[in-house]
């Protein structure tokens, strides 16, 4: 007798006498909403953070790109070539050419201190040394503000990243590098990508400046395709005159801002794991007192045949909508208040400066519902399941 | 056809009840040995002083609690050791309950009210708005059909639970104190109707009284006191 369709409008007319009720409940209500809304927030916001610096990172790492450090060098900055080697490199098998000569651009890595524009201290910004084919061996990149700056010209650009965090990078000002003055002649983009947290100028007006002979730290390289990677990496680790470490650019990058993304994930999941400890019992509270408020509206149902089952299933679905609405305002205010909000931070591994923006991508917003919802089941179920075992007799003598 | 009830004709048939409530350490006896048959058509009052068991008899009569020992046949059914499932679906298609204090969800009009105990049936939208509406007419409550509760004076919010519990004709009507909470007027307004419902509609009632005036309306009236039932009140 009872089938489906019955059991189904169990559930729609005591989940609706819920709902309906919650206006009498408005307080308790509300502070669970925004309870699971401000986990929410906490959660997706600290991981927007982790997806942004991930972001900024790989984003201009193209997936024909390849970098070559010295081997057990870690980054650029403790990495060390000669000229004999990069020009070793730059001709090896898999570099894609043009009429100007191979696709790869031998650099130099130093780091500058300029003052933060948000505290006026000092921090570490990364002056980068580049040959002509820099433009080529990444992509995105755009000159936005000025122009280029000049080969053999003592000029530098600014990433629009680093321009943005730190003071004295807008063109027309000049930037300390040791004992010169160089002036800011452009501004450049990279798609938000690591680069933007740069400052470049000539490698070889860089060696001269730091009397760094002819050696260099890295070559960024374009391949011909993706899979040329393995032929060049071959001929390269397999040449006795190297002794060199070869990546692509995205495992690098990747490798790169692994740290930093993990210890940011593991803070931001810590954090809002235990806020959601108190959600859950904010969910708990909030659904016993419905369920003790209605215990005689239950019993009487329940008098009337309605089934137990029914109960328990209507109380976790307004136990779940609550905690959805809460999810939902909680990816709304991360949103609105983390997205695409422009800092800059330390980079261990490269120890210098990133400058990212946070980023509230769909799959953080999916995550986000996801808790709350399990908020909500975790924070009905017991309520609910105590609704379906009182005794109707007792029940009904409840006033 | 089982053999106890080819040999007997009676629609509710109590037997050897006994009932214990554990408070605590405490036990509590409340019925102890009894029988109670009710035939169909009987509109039966059952009084007794506060705290005998009416309610507990009615609500074993009704299969919202068991018996601890005993049996409860209701047309010929034994609901006494029938599954919470079941027993629920049982008493959506059997019983219908009215409360003293009506238990009308607050949040539903009075039309909704009465169509709750339909929406366990397998009827159209269409259907159970008929079945409604006609409730609702033999209660004579069809002009406040689309108020809340709250708007409602008790003897009309006690016509809308009347409405309610007739609404899917069940087997049998239970009524517990339905005048307990209503002035003298209002009272008998509602008696007038249980007393139509069983005269002209050859409705089964049971109602916990233990006003005289209401039992007075009953076809017969039975007395429950240290947990048996006899046909005299005790002095
Ligand atoms: N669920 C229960 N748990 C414990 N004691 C109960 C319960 N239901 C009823 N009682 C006790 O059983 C006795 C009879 O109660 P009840 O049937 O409500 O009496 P009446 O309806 O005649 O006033 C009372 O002493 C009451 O306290
Ligand atoms: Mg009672």
């Amino acid at each position: 007798m009872a089938g489906p369709i019955n059991w189904f409008s169990q559930i729609v007319s005591i989940t609706k006498f819920g709902l309906l009720s919650i206006p009498q409940r408005r307080g308790a209500v509300a502070a669970t909403v925004i309870g699971i809304a401000g986990v929410v927030t906490v959660l997706v916001g600290v991981l927007s953070i982790a997806a942004g610096f991930r972001q900024a990172m790989t984003v201009s790492a193209s997936p024909d790109g390849a970098i070559v450090l010295r081997s057990g060098a870690d980054s650029e900055m403790v990495s060390g070539l000669g000229r004999d080697q990069t020009r070793v490199i730059a001709d090896a098998p898999g570099v894609a050419r043009t009429a100007q000569g191979p696709l790869a651009s031998a650099e130099l890595f130093v780091i500058i201190n300029i003052p933060k524009r948000s505290t006026g201290l000092d921090a570490n910004v990364p002056l980068r040394g580049v040959e002509s084919a820099a433009w080529q061996v990444r992509d995105n990149m755009k000159i936005v503000q000025g122009r280029m700056f000049e080969w053999g010209k003592d000029e530098v650009i600014v990433g629009a990243g680093a321009a943005r965090e730190f003071s004295g990078l807008d063109v027309g000002s000049k930037i300390k590098v040791g004992r010169y003055e160089w002036p800011v002649v452009g501004i450049f983009s990279a798609n938000g990508g690591a680069a933007e947290s740069e400052i470049w100028a000539d490698a070889k007006v860089l060696q001269a400046a730091y009397n760094r002979g002819d050696s260099f730290q890295s070559v960024y390289a374009r391949l011909n395709s993706p899979g040329a990677f393995q032929e060049f990496k071959d001929s390269l680790t397999s040449n006795p005159q190297l002794n060199v470490k070869v990546a692509r650019q995205s495992e690098y990058y990747a490798e790169q801002s692994e740290t930093i993304t993990r210890l940011i994930t593991t803070l931001g999941f810590l954090i809002a794991f235990l806020m959601a400890i108190g959600a859950v019992f904010g969910a708990l509270n909030t659904m016993y007192s419905a369920v003790s408020a209605r215990t005689r509206e239950i019993a009487t149902l329940r008098a009337l045949g309605f089934g137990s089952g029914a109960v328990v299933v209507s109380l976790m679905i307004e136990s779940l909508l609550l905690a959805l609405v809460g999810g939902a305002i909680g990816g709304g205010l991360a949103y609105f208040a983390f997205n695409n909000f422009h800092t800059s931070t330390m980079n261990w591994q490269s120890f210098s400066q990133i400058a990212f923006a946070f980023k509230v991508t769909p799959e953080l917003l999916v995550r986000g519902i996801v808790w709350s919802a399990l908020i909500g089941l975790i924070g009905g179920l017991f309520p609910a399941i105590r609704a379906a075992r009182l005794p109707i007799a007792a029940a009904l003598r409840e006033l | 056809m089982n053999e106890n009830q080819s040999n007997n004709g009676a629609l509710v048939r109590v037997e050897n009840v006994g009932k214990i409530f554990h408070r605590g350490s405490e036990d509590i006896h409340v019925l102890a040995d009894l029988h109670l048959q009710v035939p169909a058509g009987e509109f039966l009052a059952l009084m007794g002083p506060s705290g005998s068991g009416k309610t507990t008899l009615l609500n074993l009569i009704g299969g919202l609690d068991r018996p601890t020992k005993g049996s409860v046949v209701v047309a010929g059914e034994r609901i006494d050791q029938l599954s919470d499932r079941t027993l629920a679906a049982w008493r959506a298609r059997h019983v219908g309950f009215v409360f003293q204090l009506y238990n009308l969800m607050p949040v539903l009009t009075a039309e909704r009210n009465v169509e709750l105990p339909l929406l366990l049936t397998h009827l159209s939208k269409a259907d159970r708005k008929k079945h409604v509406d006609a409730a609702l007419a033999m209660v004579g409550l069809s002009h406040r059909a689309k108020h809340y509760p709250r708007t409602l004076s008790g003897g009309e919010q006690q016509r809308a639970g009347i409405a309610r519990g007739i609404v899917t004709d069940p087997t049998l009507l239970l009524c517990d104190e339905p005048t307990g909470d209503l002035d003298r007027k209002a009272g008998n307004e509602i008696l007038d109707l249980l007393q139509a419902l069983n005269r002209e509609h050859g409705k089964t009632i049971i109602m916990v009284t233990h006003d005289p005036h209401a039992s007075a309306r009953a076809s017969r009236t039975v007395y429950l006191d240290k947990g048996q039932l006899s046909n005299e009140p005790v002095k």
